[in-house]
């Protein structure tokens, strides 16, 4: 686990590209119990002016946080995430021309507070080069 | 139709027990994982219980499907005047007091924190405060629901 005391502001924390698919879609919506149809059915999602299937904001966050607590090494140590969703994640069905979406997470190391023994880890995602998290954070307990 | 502002202070006592189970944690960690290695302590309660941990411990966000079905409580009513299908999910924060394992029984106290017109839209603020059945704080959730004018 990082300490506290070797971290900068500005420290890279983590990147990764994670491709998600229809299939990812379907097995969030039966994990979280979030079945809203916009996210499962291109009919659904064009009727509410969606450009189609879109992914769940939240799986969009827990793919990203993932990055976070790869980096910590406990999951627990994640005491506060939060996120606002500013942006779609349009996930093309299987047989379309570009299927599924690539979502970029990079992560860095946005505040520190040596004595509340938390750092505070800033998360950039985007789609296509669009960001589709605003103001994503994560706080994580270290050890000094 | 715009949700009432005076909407804002109603509150819901906890709701049904919300079981915790090493099968729904290892679900909602394989799904947020998109196919990528999944955290051994969401899957192996020895690695857990050597992180200090009960069972096998919950992803960070894990708690959103407990605070979603509480915010139905408020969203489903119809005094609420929230239109479903106008809403998008606009910010969504866990604190957390100490992490859900399983075998945890949670409940969640609903409060409608605030209703603001902005740009057309009403935006619905709630705070969640999950608990384990004995009263023990474990998370506070607060969403953010943005319900787009018409």
């Amino acid at each position: 686990m990082p300490r506290l005391s070797e971290l900068s502001v500005g420290d890279a924390v983590g990147s990764a590209t994670v491709h998600l698919t229809r299939a990812d879609l379907v097995r969030y919506a039966d994990a979280s119990g979030d079945q809203n149809p916009i996210h499962q059915s291109d009919e659904v999602a064009r009727s509410v002016g969606l450009p189609g299937v879109i992914a769940h904001g939240m799986l969009t966050m827990g793919v990203a946080v993932r990055v976070v607590v790869d980096w910590c090494g406990d999951p627990s140590a994640v005491v506060d995430c939060g996120t606002r969703f500013t942006g779609q994640v349009p996930v093309g069905a299987d047989d379309a021309p570009e299927p599924g979406a690539d979502l970029d997470v990079s992560a860095v190391v946005g505040a520190l507070d040596a004595g509340a023994g938390t750092a505070r880890v800033d998360i950039t995602a985007t789609c296509g080069g669009t960001r589709v998290l605003g103001r994503a954070r994560a706080v994580v307990r270290l050890p000094a | 139709m715009p949700v009432d502002a005076g909407q804002a202070g109603r509150t819901w006592p906890p709701g049904e027990p919300f079981e915790v189970t090493r099968a729904a944690i290892a679900a909602f960690a394989a799904a947020t994982a998109a196919g990528g290695p999944v955290h051994p302590a969401h899957t192996d309660p020895e690695v857990a219980r050597s992180l200090g941990h009960a069972d096998v411990v919950a992803p960070p966000t894990f708690l959103v499907g407990l605070a979603q079905s509480s915010d139905a409580r408020f969203v489903d009513d119809p005094a609420s005047g929230v239109d479903f299908s106008r809403v998008v999910h606009g910010e969504q924060r866990f604190t957390h007091h100490r992490p859900a394992v399983a075998g945890d029984r949670l409940v969640a106290s609903l409060t409608v924190e605030s209703v603001r017109r902005m740009a057309g839209n009403d935006l619905v603020t709630m705070r969640n405060d999950i608990t384990t059945v004995g009263g023990e704080p474990v998370c506070t959730s607060t969403s953010m629901l943005v319900v787009r004018g018409e």
